[in-house]
């Protein structure tokens, strides 16, 4: 997936160091081989095959089995009202975070950034008991709910929930890099220039952090798109209820309608590609940005 | 519009970055705020601008109490020392940027602008970004920022601290010249005592958190109010010794001293500033010390020495002026006594005093 260090300013290799890492013809050619066709095997060719089954009869019938069936077409619209609702959680819970992480100092600083990297750790599954511990019928708030008529499980509330649980660091993850490089200067500059905060965050903080936000924003998607296990956990799995896509494609499995099954998994594979495309095209950008940060931090110090 | 701060007090933790400092900036003067890094000097700007609150104290600007009050209601213009600029907009929206926020209507946005890039000298460089500009083009369109909200009074964080020598120079000057058109209240912090003698009506010198001394650049160098002030504003050749029945013995020099005129033998210093010392071939004066040139620098206006004293352990620095210099036709590694013409005797818990031999 994604690390921090790719934000770090590049290095070239020095000449020296390229020439002591020459390996032999025979290993490099060796590891390119295992390296490549490892992808070929695990990712490429599973990819194509998702695809070459799905269309295997033309697209006539994948239409017909996206469009004319209606667990499968209110999958799509559950999962389009998740997903986006998990982003937009995400997007405020990141905004907040970020900005309180990197503008204040104050007790407890490393340690919440350390919690935040918590859903990355914690398996799905057990991110959905946890909730469901705590909510579910017979969880601690399972009478109350109850009491106020509410039904946990399988709400599309408890979708969202575990959605933007298991997404939480997206956002975050990709803010705290660069609102760290900015710095505070700019804000503190609109302050004495009389913006209010309001004004502040919108015209100076949010142009100097939208490609990183963009792609803190498209990594989440993806993910939320594509949540299978907690959400598993938390749905009553009652197709044209609470299916989301990806529950819907092992309802399909499960009953065996692999055609169908492949149709709506080449849908979400296809996501994933035009996920990916958006990716490298913001990577460029975020990168482009900070490296001109880093070049703007050696122009001042070199100054100095 | 004056500035008048009473007993200021703010903390970090249990760093103390102003311990009960007062001071007034009459309307329309040009003052600096002078001192080490670490002294405050920074803290107490940020305080004037509203971007940090005291912990006790208050600030009026006029009869206006506005030690409350937000960056907005107090109307000042702050420029930072990297500048801050908004790297995302033009020049000429960097600049606009205080009436925007403020809602004003394009047609009195425009021609604002436009006249503050003139004041500036950026006319024409409206439509580049700040990375396209250099240094000194950068700072100039902060303070064309600064100056477009029409602020009660300028604040200067260390204004040419990030640029080279030259343009430094060029820019002091021209804040001087830009002051006497706009005579807005200016007060502005530097760690360079020239530049604050060069630009300031007034200098105030602080350290740690207090105020050493305040007044014009001549009173300031002239009668540095204690040693701190004589050792940070430029060059000093500090002599350890005694005092007792009217006179400090620094080793062999003697140095009247009337202020202390008890028998009680008490340990002082003596500041003399480099130009201040005068050199011969022979002993001369009342006293004189011995030493070795062991530096001869005679590029600038002046020639400067560096002669090293066996007796005080300790190198001395002479400037002298050219003639003196050729006249005596000093070399590296030649033997010369020093005498100095002034000297400054403090004596710790009594005042310091001028005297000239």
């Amino acid at each position: 997936m994604h690390s921090l260090p790719r934000h770090a300013p590049k290095v070239g290799l020095a000449a020296g160091t390229r020439n002591a890492q020459h390996e032999p013809l025979w290993l490099q050619y060796a590891l390119i081989t295992a390296a490549v066709s490892t992808m070929l095997v695990l990712v490429v060719v599973p990819v194509i095959y998702v695809f070459a089954v799905a269309f295997q009869k033309g697209v006539g019938p994948v239409i017909q089995v996206l469009f004319r069936d209606a667990d499968t077409l209110s999958s799509f619209y559950l999962t389009g009202i998740v997903a986006p609702v998990a982003v937009i959680a995400n997007v405020l819970f990141g905004l907040a975070a970020a900005w309180t992480i990197t503008r204040f100092r104050f007790p407890g600083r490393a340690l919440l950034t350390t919690i935040i990297d918590l859903p990355f750790a914690v398996s799905p599954v057990v991110a959905g008991l946890m909730l469901l511990l705590i909510l579910g019928r017979r969880g601690y708030l399972g009478p109350l709910l109850e009491s106020y008529d509410f039904q946990f499980v399988g709400s599309w509330i408890a979708l969202v929930l575990v959605t933007t649980f298991v997404t939480l660091p997206f956002v975050v993850r990709e803010l705290i890099p660069v609102m760290e490089a900015i710095g505070p200067d700019e804000e503190i500059a609109a302050i004495s220039l009389g913006a209010n905060g309001w004004q502040m965050f919108w015209r100076i903080t949010l142009p100097n952090i939208k490609w990183g936000l963009l792609y803190g924003i498209i990594l989440c998607s993806a993910r939320a798109i594509g949540e299978f296990g907690a959400a598993y956990v938390v749905s009553s799995r009652v197709s044209g209820e609470s299916e989301t896509v990806p529950l819907r494609v092992q309802k399909l499995l499960e009953s065996y309608k692999t055609e169908g099954a492949f149709a709506v998994a080449a849908v979400l594979a296809l996501l994933s590609l035009i996920t990916l495309a958006i990716k490298i095209a913001l990577e460029h950008k975020t990168q482009a940005d900070l490296n001109e940060l880093a070049q703007a931090k050696a122009e001042v110090e070199a100054a100095e | 519009m004056s500035i008048v701060i009473k007993n200021l007090t703010k903390r970090f933790g249990s760093m103390v970055a102003l311990n009960d400092v007062c001071f007034e900036a009459p309307a329309g003067e040009l003052l600096a705020l002078l001192g080490p890094s670490g002294s405050g000097k920074t803290t107490l700007l940020r305080v004037i601008a509203g971007l940090e609150f005291a912990d006790v104290g208050t600030v009026k600007f006029e009869n206006e109490d506005v030690t409350h009050r937000s960056p907005k209601e107090r109307q000042v213009g702050f420029v930072f020392q990297h500048y801050a600029l908004f790297r995302h907009m033009t020049v000429f929206e960097n600049v606009a940027f205080g009436l925007r926020v403020r809602h004003r209507p394009n047609s009195e946005v425009t021609p604002r602008v436009m006249q503050l890039l003139e004041l500036v000298r950026l006319g024409g460089l409206e439509k580049r970004y700040p990375s396209q500009l250099s240094g000194g083009q950068r700072q100039r369109v902060a303070l064309a920022r600064a100056l477009a909200v029409q602020p009660r009074m300028l604040l200067l964080d260390e204004p040419f601290g990030a640029l080279d020598a030259k343009v430094r120079a060029e820019l002091r000057q021209w804040l001087r010249q830009l002051h006497e058109e706009i005579h807005v209240t200016t007060v502005f912090v530097t760690h360079d005592q020239e530049e604050a003698f060069e630009v300031a009506d007034r200098v105030v010198v602080m350290q740690k958190g207090r105020i050493e001394q305040s007044g014009s650049p001549q009173e300031v160098f002239d009668h540095p109010a204690s040693p701190f002030v004589m050792d940070f504003i430029g060059n000093v050749n500090v002599f350890h010794g005694r005092v007792q029945h009217g006179k400090a013995h620094m080793g062999s020099l003697q140095i009247d001293y009337p202020d202390y005129p008890q028998a009680e033998s008490r340990e002082a210093t003596a500041y003399v500033r480099p130009h201040e010392l005068d050199v011969d071939k022979a002993p001369f004066a009342k006293s004189s010390i011995c030493g070795r040139i062991t530096q001869v620098n005679p590029a600038g206006s002046l020639a400067k020495l560096r002669i090293w004293s066996d007796e005080f352990g300790m190198a001395l620095n002479v400037d002298l002026d050219h003639d003196r210099f050729s006249a005596l036709g000093l070399a590296s590694g030649d033997m010369i006594y020093v005498s100095p013409r002034r000297a400054r005797v403090f004596v710790p818990e009594t005042t310091e005093v001028d005297y000239s031999i």
